[in-house]
């Protein structure tokens, strides 16, 4: 009995599940022929389109997750910018200010100690102050090299010597560009906190301006320690110096700050301020050597001429002056006679 | 000669991460360094797609043209090659990259970057074909030896392509009228400038 009725429950069902299949398959055969699974897929053209030159990304199951980022073709722009425009601001800054200042000195010739060395020196710039300084310089002068050698190199230095050895030079160059941007960054930092005192900017800056610095003219505008265009420079070295080590940093280390699309612009930062950089420093050493009787003496030996201090710095003078009174002690015996 | 290229069909795609896993095997790739890598876009959503990625071997090179020493050389299959004797590891094709195929090993202090290091198309380097120095740089020179890349030979539901163009095309272009979908050539138009139309 038991059996037989385990039987028909059998049956029973057997029945019900082809009377379903029965019912199903015509329902089926309706569907379109050719199902597109794609329909709600990701293209790679819309993604393009939306994107807009952003990155297409996603997951990855390998470690690491930067590779996640599948599409990024905003590299385009950055190759435009480092292979041509950044060539252009280069050349342009940097030919442009050697050019103008071979015109200046032809023209204006150099800016002379007009009353004549007096024999009397007076402290300009401490021990401190001048290792500071040519630190500061010397790092500066390596990492421009450096750093020009990876844009202008390739055109310029690499069909000369070859590519074996402008590889291995350049390799040395970037080892020195990142050591030396330490000691820079440094020295920039010591700058700014030991000259910020003389280098806020006063009235006195905007009447040495009017009046052409005496670098125009003939004139001998007074100053106090700083003038106008010493401050200038001042606060070229310290923005500028901080902008490039920031943007420099980040380069140095990749990821730490910055994804590849912050790199290609902490890049085109580091470059365009750097050439600018260079044009800028080309000045100051302009003046600071052959462009002025007496300059170099200031940051040389870190002494200069009383004459020098009261045609160039005369408010400084007064000041030291009344601070330590007129010091005759000072008198050296000069190698070459004054007048 | 012929066009080398890579394809991947999204469509066919599974994500089993078999290329990757070939790649560094059989080019013994340093610890932290995938030549290849798959990529999955929505993951978990309706849509979603798996894409196998390397260096897509591209015309008019940016990593080529941005590169301050020149180590990088196309060969006559079309195949972008680079120097390690060159390499300085200044980073800057990793910038101009669009896919994200220059990776450095990390030597030394700060980000002192070593030689670059990507996808060769299983083609080795500007040394002698199939010499030991070769395999220690760069991997297995399977072109050399006759052979196609092995991510795309051992591929098991044959998604990603690799070989002539003109051929990887041709197939995906079947493939497509026959199913009758796809979701592109995923690269070619960056890599390429060119599609296949699906």
């Amino acid at each position: 009995m038991a059996g037989f009725l385990a039987q028909a429950r059998f049956i029973i069902a057997a029945f019900v599940v082809a009377l379903i299949l029965a019912l199903a398959v015509p329902a089926g055969a309706q569907q379109p022929s050719t199902v597109n699974p794609n329909a709600a897929a990701v293209k790679e053209q819309q993604l393009l389109n939306a994107l807009q030159g952003g990155t297409i990304g996603g997951r990855v199951s390998i470690p690491d997750q930067k590779s996640g980022t599948l599409i990024q073709p905003g590299g385009r722009d950055w190759r435009q910018f480092h292979e041509v425009t950044l060539r252009w601001i280069g050349a342009i800054a940097i030919l442009g200010m050697l050019v103008l200042l071979v015109v200046f000195y032809l023209v204006r010739g150099q800016v002379k100690l007009e009353s004549g060395y007096s024999g009397r020196r007076i402290v300009r710039f401490n021990g401190f102050e001048r290792f500071v300084h040519w630190m500061t310089a010397t790092c500066f002068i390596i990492l421009a090299v450096s750093g020009l050698n990876i844009t202008f190199g390739k055109p310029l230095l690499m069909p000369l010597i070859g590519e074996p050895a402008f590889a291995g030079w350049s390799q040395w160059a970037k080892y020195a560009h990142n050591y030396l941007s330490f000691p820079f960054a440094i020295g920039v930092f010591i700058i700014f906190l030991v000259w910020i005192g003389g280098n806020i900017p006063n009235k006195v800056d905007v009447e040495w301006t009017k009046r052409g610095g005496g670098i125009v003219g003939h004139d001998h505008p007074p100053a106090y320690r700083f003038n106008a265009g010493q401050k200038m420079i001042y606060w070229i070295v310290v923005i500028g110096g901080t902008a490039v080590a920031i943007t420099g940093y980040l380069l140095m280390f990749p990821f730490y700050g910055t994804g590849i699309q912050g790199m290609q612009l902490a890049q085109t930062v580091h470059a365009i301020i750097a050439v600018l950089f260079v044009a800028a420093m080309l000045g100051h050493i302009y003046i600071g050597t052959i462009g002025m009787e007496g300059a170099f003496e200031a940051m040389g030996e870190g002494t200069v001429d009383v004459n020098w201090a009261k045609e160039h710095h005369a408010l400084w003078l007064a000041q030291e002056n009344a601070r330590t009174g007129p010091n005759e002690s000072q008198r050296q015996p000069m190698a070459t006679p004054a007048e | 000669m012929a066009r080398m290229k890579f394809l991947c069909d999204a469509d066919r795609c599974i994500e089993c991460n078999a290329c990757v896993t070939a790649c560094k095997n059989e080019h013994e790739v340093p610890w932290g360094i995938n030549r290849r890598r798959v990529v999955t876009i929505n993951d978990g959503k309706p849509g979603e797609r798996s894409i196998s990625m390397a260096c897509m071997h591209c015309t008019d090179a940016p990593c080529a043209a941005v590169c301050p020493v020149n180590c990088f050389y196309t060969t006559a299959d079309a195949v972008v090659l680079h120097s390690k004797d060159l390499c300085i590891g200044c980073g800057y094709c990793f910038y101009a990259c669009p896919f994200g195929a220059p990776q450095y090993p990390k030597v030394g202090n700060f980000g002192s970057r070593g030689k670059m290091d990507k996808c060769t198309f299983c083609a080795g380097g500007p040394e002698a074909d199939s010499t030991a120095e070769e395999y220690e740089k760069y991997g297995t020179n399977r072109l050399a030896a006759g052979k196609l890349p092995l991510c795309a030979e051992m591929c098991s539901t044959k998604s990603l392509l690799a070989g002539d163009g003109e051929i990887i095309a041709q197939i995906f272009k079947e493939r497509v009228t026959k199913r009758g979908y796809s979701s592109g050539a995923w690269g070619w138009q960056t890599a390429y400038r060119e599609t296949i139309a699906s």
